[in-house]
């Protein structure tokens, strides 16, 4: 390796930064836009993801042409370790709000209405879970756990198993081994999307669950949606790491790139898991 | 030191950045990066300043005379936000920049393109903000706590004023993750941690914090977006929610949040006061238990400000004794600082002087803190002018002083000059006092029950009323000074050394003055 | 009325340094402590105040006599030489032990009070107040009184608020109906809230108390003496924050006895008018006023409302178009927006009578008498 040159490796200037920003700009006050119904909001945004999208494309490469050509050395590896278990850790605090939410609602405020005060304002009402609060005065059903979201949990453990199965493939320079494990998951990944949107259609056309159907809604789509939202980019990352392993990329001693994804693809699991339990299950 | 045997860092070809704009635009140098952020810092400054004067000149006697009482609201909540977000923060964040690769021996923190983009995301992030002044129905005139319904009522100026707060979440944690890593990672040999320069531990321990907060409080904003627009029930009872949700959920991140604005102020306090009283700081490693000991408190008692929303008693109780708690590590900084003086040569250069003054006030600052913790007290003086007072005693006379004692600190070592020792020490005093007069009376206005947030207010509260705003307008005037006294110093001066302090201990000190474009390129090794 | 302060000590003198300096050289106008206290709780708070006020003078002197010597005596220009010792286990267990029985010591009488203002148990009179934006309703629910309902709204004239007329005593602290309790006698207060959040907040009883929509709190006080107590909502709720005070009076025993009489008196005159027919120019004369109280915060004097934030009720298609429209969005308001449902909070009539108002005023010249019946029929 090119250790001995440098101890570190510090980028040139470079413009990705500030395409990010303009990105993020587009995006933030096109979003604006678009909630308060200017018809230009929607375009706005597209432009923003669009050059969202170039940006990460753009560093991304510009990251992988220099990892690849040995200019990351193991301090520089070290130092992509700590930021990616610190990202996830942000990541793992972004839930914890809406966990603490849905207990929060669980525990304290549904039956805090129902109290013997909260009758003098909501008459019979009662605080059984699910609930979609006293002003809440359709029916609906509350999602079940097992059917779809228990196979959900079966597609989503077996991807992290698979996944580390390539890993394995790839510390033991087996390429086949590792080319199989990645298509796997991401297909399990693929798999989960799909099922978790018919559920979502399920809920909104048969079973009168939507967004709007109060804390019971609230709570099940925002929980359940930012995880997909969280599967869908881990599966896109995937796909990356797919491509780059065709391409060549990756030494047995060198591919944090793989293994910052699987961190992250087994944080999306774990966050499932929990979400199976207290979402769904009880 | 020696040089090390680990080689160079490998920073772009010498002589070929880019120049004029392009410079500023696409650097990853932790310096330029640094300048940046404390260009930036200082301008948000006086944004929100002239707002706290707006504010002040509308309060300086009862009536409306300034603005309509919406507009109010808007300038206080933007003031807020623009004064913790915009001006303090990013003031840290500068110095950390700058400093913290100086300090540890790195040539450079861990990831140069993300610290560029952690600059400039600030600036879309101030734009929203600023503009939502004058977009239909203005900015959102909720407070900088942002609590529904009353967010929820709100026009487009609220939508502006959650994006912004989600690219500054962006901003702060990808700052931090560089922070963490910067300090984990690039030390030099030999520096182990119970080696490290404070300001690097109380910085360490902050971007910590952030971390952990940022999220949760993107994930509030979240949720207020959602109930404005997709019908989402968080916070409304009829749907099963609860607005005081929305206070946990915020005071989770608020608390810390506090902390995450003093605790690089601590670290800076106590490389001035050692270097100023030539002895070195007292307890070292007591400091640093300290300085953890406050971070993790500052998780468990965020209830302190919900105590008059109606919690059960049990909650108010552990909230105020938890909170209580906080006084023994912060008094243990300050026993520390103090015997640090004791039997030292102290001389009184401007950073010791804000040093000083910054202990003196703080501590009244947290005593106040200490008042309101006691719950049953706190319901008296919740949302009345004493929290104001309190808290301008620990962010202004806090966090703002120990910037004030940084900058005056490493100026030398920032722009190869001294700056005019004479001006520093006006502006030290003009700043002093007009603080007291601005935010000492208020303690007494909220003792007679003055609300905060009102545009206009009954006469018993007049007199105190115009003795802080005519301190407000001392308070801000004098800041021209510093900012005369700062560019006259980048412009010119006597020359400054490579070590201008004869006191100061550390590794920033023997790079040359003004510290090279590229430092730490070979590592030096502690012994 | 004698203040139950406790004795005066040396630390607490030094402490009260800046109020005696300042309250010897000012009138006695001003106020540099607690409004005084009305009740035991707020005695108590305020005696723990002082307490804490002692003991956080007696550390400051300590700690910044220390400093002081150092900054005088240890100077480099008094030939100071540092030492350079820099730590004694002995001395930092101490500070830290220290601080922490000083706490102790506090937060046991805090809790004690604590404990006690919580208690809100075996009320005589139970009095539920609710925030609007920006006034209060009260509702006598049990004791004596039960049954009494009544809004409460700022009384400060216009004029005074503008500047053009002089600013009395209690400027921006009237209300046109007082809450009106007897002294010594429990009262439990319930605090709710019809929109955003308030905080009912009256200083010399102690009491502040946020009102949360949809939901109930608690707090207590019993009077130890007669009086008109002043407090304001403390709780941003919007434009008119500043602007929504609070007024309770305590009264004697048989005065409020008489009181509660006359307030059945009027309740039970109010409530034959239901069934009357008014004329247009009553109707609008009434409206006026009704008009004035609850709705020119918003939509303005004029009917032009504030663009962008509240909408022009002049030449409105609401106000100039069918009357079913009007009479619904007034009954039940616009949820999600600032604009309440009025009909939990007026009359029938009222209602009527500032519909027929809006439809009227302005250049909205419609010629429609909306009668109390048809408001009542849409209701439910
Ligand atoms: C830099 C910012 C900062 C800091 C450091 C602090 C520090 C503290 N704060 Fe403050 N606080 C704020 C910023 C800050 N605060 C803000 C912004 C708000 C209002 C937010 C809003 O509503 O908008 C607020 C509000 C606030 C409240 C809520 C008030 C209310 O709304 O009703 C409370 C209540 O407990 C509180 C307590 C404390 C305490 C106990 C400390 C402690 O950390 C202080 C500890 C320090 C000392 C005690 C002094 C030194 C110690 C000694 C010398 C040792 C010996 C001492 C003894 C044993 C007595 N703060
Ligand atoms: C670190 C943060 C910080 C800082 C530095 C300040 C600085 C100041 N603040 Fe503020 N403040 C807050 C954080 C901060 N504040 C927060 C969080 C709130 C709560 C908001 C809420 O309720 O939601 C608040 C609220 C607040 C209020 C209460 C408003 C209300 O409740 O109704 C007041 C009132 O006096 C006030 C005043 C001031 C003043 C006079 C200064 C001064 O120190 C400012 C001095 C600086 C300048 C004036 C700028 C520099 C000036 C120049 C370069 C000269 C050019 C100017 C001239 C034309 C003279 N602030
Ligand atoms: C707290 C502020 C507030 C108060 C007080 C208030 N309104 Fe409104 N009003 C609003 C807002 C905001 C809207 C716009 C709602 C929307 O966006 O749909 C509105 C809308 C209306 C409309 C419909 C106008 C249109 O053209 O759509 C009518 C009629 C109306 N209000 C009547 C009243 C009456 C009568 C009162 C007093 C009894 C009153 N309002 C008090 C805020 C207020
Ligand atoms: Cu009601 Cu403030
Ligand atoms: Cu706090």
């Amino acid at each position: 390796m090119t250790q001995q040159g440098s101890y570190y490796y510090v980028p040139s200037a470079s413009y990705w930064p500030l395409v990010g920003t303009l990105a993020l700009l587009l995006l933030a006050s096109g979003a604006v836009l678009w909630v308060n119904s200017y018809s230009l909001g929607p375009l706005v945004v597209t432009l923003g993801f669009a050059v969202l999208i170039f940006m990460l494309a753009g560093w991304f490469r510009t990251v992988i042409r220099e990892s690849e050509s040995g200019l990351y050395g193991q301090r520089v590896d070290a130092s992509f370790r700590w930021a990616m278990s610190w990202f996830i850790f942000s990541e793992v605090m972004f839930f914890a709000a809406f966990f603490g939410t849905l207990f929060y609602a669980r525990v304290l405020s549904v039956p805090d209405l129902a109290s013997v005060d909260g009758q003098l304002l909501w008459p019979n009402f009662s605080a059984i879970w699910p609930n979609a609060g006293p002003g809440y005065k359709d029916r609906f059903s509350p999602m079940a756990a097992m059917g779809i979201p228990a196979i959900n949990t079966l597609l989503l453990l077996s991807s992290g198993a698979t996944l580390t199965w390539a890993h394995w493939g790839l510390l033991k320079s087996n390429r086949n081994q590792l080319r199989l494990g990645l298509i796997l998951t991401i297909a399990l990944g693929l798999l989960f999307i799909s099922l978790q949107a018919h559920e979502y259609s399920h809920a909104y056309s048969e079973m009168n669950l939507k967004l709007t159907t109060g804390i019971y809604g609230t709570t099940f789509y925002m929980l359940t949606g930012f995880h997909g939202l969280h599967v869908t980019i881990g599966v896109t990352m995937l796909t990356v790491m797919l491509f780059r392993v065709l391409a060549g990329h990756f030494k047995p001693d060198h591919h944090f790139a793989f293994e910052a994804v699987a961190w992250y693809w087994h944080f999306v699991d774990v966050v499932w898991l929990l979400l199976f339990v207290v979402v769904y299950w009880i | 030191m020696q040089k090390s045997a680990n080689g160079q860092a490998q920073t772009e070809a010498h002589g070929h950045r880019p120049e004029g704009l392009r410079r500023w635009l696409t650097t990853t140098n932790h310096k330029d990066i640094g300048t940046l952020y404390l260009w930036f810092s200082f301008t948000m400054f006086i944004v929100g300043g002239i707002m706290a004067l707006i504010i002040r000149a509308e309060l300086f006697q009862p009536g409306l005379q300034l603005i309509e009482p919406e507009r109010y609201n808007q300038i206080v909540t933007l003031h807020g936000l623009i004064m913790v977000f915009g001006a303090i923060m990013p003031a840290f964040v500068g110095f950390a920049n700058w400093m913290i690769p100086l300090q540890i021996g790195a040539s450079d923190m861990a990831f140069g393109r993300l610290n560029n983009w952690s600059f400039w995301l600030l600036i879309p992030a101030s734009l929203l903000l600023v503009t939502s002044l004058f977009v239909p129905g203005g900015a959102a005139g909720v407070g900088w706590t942002l609590y529904p319904p009353l967010s929820i009522q709100m026009g487009m100026g609220m939508d502006l004023a959650i994006f912004s707060v989600h690219i500054l979440g962006i901003s702060s944690i990808l700052g931090s993750i560089n922070i963490i890593t910067t300090v984990l990672n690039l030390r030099a040999p030999g520096m182990t941690m119970l080696k490290m320069p404070m300001f690097a531990w109380t910085w360490l321990i902050t971007a910590f914090l952030i971390i952990a907060v940022m999220p949760v409080f993107a994930g509030a904003v979240t949720m207020l977006l959602t109930d404005r627009h997709f019908g989402t029930s968080f916070f409304s009872a009829a749907g099963g929610g609860d607005p005081v949700l929305y206070q946990h959920v915020f005071w989770f991140f608020g608390h810390p949040e506090v902390y995450i604005v003093i605790l690089p102020g601590f670290g800076i306090i106590s490389h001035v006061i050692p270097a100023f009283s030539r002895k070195p700081l007292f307890g070292y490693t007591s400091m640093v238990y300290a300085t953890a000991s406050i971070a993790i408190l500052s998780f468990f008692v965020w209830g302190h400000h919900m105590f008059t929303s109606g919690m059960p008693v049990a909650g108010q109780i552990f909230y105020m004794y938890a909170t209580m708690l906080i006084a023994v590590p912060t008094g243990v900084k300050v026993f520390n600082w103090t015997a640090t003086m004791w039997r030292g040569a102290l001389t009184f250069e401007t950073p010791m002087l804000f040093a000083i003054g910054f202990i003196f006030l703080f501590v009244m600052g947290g005593f106040s803190g200490l008042v309101l913790a006691m719950t049953a007290v706190d319901v008296q003086m919740h949302n009345t002018y004493y929290v104001v007072a309190h808290f301008h005693y620990t962010m202004v006379a806090g966090a703002l002083f120990s910037a004030f004692a940084a900058v005056y600190y490493w100026l030398p070592k920032w722009t190869g000059h001294m700056y005019s020792e004479m001006l520093g020490k006006v502006h030290f005093w003009l700043t002093m006092i007009f603080f007291n007069m601005t935010f000492f009376v208020q303690h007494f206005l909220g003792l007679a029950g003055m609300p905060r947030r009102i545009p206009d207010y009954a006469l018993q509260f007049a007199d105190f009323n115009a003795i802080s705003s005519i301190g407000a307008f001392g308070l801000g005037l004098s800041q021209l000074l510093f900012l005369y006294i700062v560019i006259t110093c980048i412009k010119g001066g006597p020359k400054a050394e490579a070590k201008p302090w004869d006191g100061a201990e550390g590794l920033e000190w023997e790079v040359a003055s003004p510290a090279p474009y590229h430092t730490w390129e070979t590592q030096p090794v502690i012994k | 009325m004698t203040r139950q302060v406790r004795s005066v000590s040396v630390p607490h003198l030094a402490g009260l340094w800046a109020l005696a300096l300042l309250s010897k050289a000012a009138d006695a106008a001003y106020a540099l402590n607690f409004q005084e206290p009305a009740t035991l709780i707020a005695k108590e708070i305020y005696n723990l105040n002082m307490w804490m006020m002692e003991i956080c003078v007696t550390i400051f002197i300590l700690v910044f006599g220390v400093m002081l010597y150092s900054i005088i005596r240890h100077r480099k220009s008094a030939g100071g030489k540092p030492a350079l010792f820099h730590e004694n286990t002995k001395i930092e267990i101490l500070w830290t032990v220290i601080p922490i029985a000083i706490l102790i010591a506090v937060a046991w009488p805090v809790t004690k009070t604590l404990l006690a203002m919580r208690d809100s148990s075996n009320a005589d009179i139970t009095i539920k107040v609710t925030g609007y934006q920006w006034k209060w309703g009260y509702d006598y629910l049990k004791g004596e009184g039960a049954g009494i309902k009544f809004m409460s709204i700022l009384a400060t004239p216009q004029a005074q608020l503008d500047g053009k007329a002089p600013r009395e005593e209690n400027y921006l602290l009237q209300v046109d109906n007082h809450m009106v309790v007897p002294v010594n006698k429990k009262v439990r207060i319930l605090t709710t809230s019809n929109d955003v959040i308030h905080s009912w907040y009256v200083p010399a009883l102690a009491i502040q108390q946020d009102a949360m929509p949809g939901f109930i709190r608690d707090a207590w006080f019993r009077a130890d003496r007669e009086g008109i107590f002043r407090g304001q909502c403390a709780q941003l709720c919007g434009k008119g924050h500043g602007y929504m005070p609070i007024v309770v009076e305590v009264v004697p025993e048989e005065k409020y006895a008489a009181w509660v009489a006359e307030q059945r008196k009027k309740m039970a005159t109010g409530a034959e008018d239901q069934n009357k027919v008014w004329q247009l120019a009553e109707l609008i004369q009434h409206g006026e006023a009704v008009y004035t109280k609850n709705c020119v915060a918003c939509h303005q004097a004029d009917g032009k409302g504030i663009p962008s934030v509240f909408p022009a009720l002049d030449g409105s298609k609401i106000a100039t178009g069918a009357k079913i429209g009007h009479i619904k969005t007034v009954l039940s308001g616009r949820p999600g927006t600032a604009m309440a449902a009025f009909g939990p909070q007026l009359s029938d009539t009222d209602i009527a009578a500032v519909i027929t108002y809006e439809r009227n005023a302005w250049s909205n010249k419609s010629g429609d008498a909306i009668q109390p019946s048809e408001v009542k029929a849409e209701r439910r």
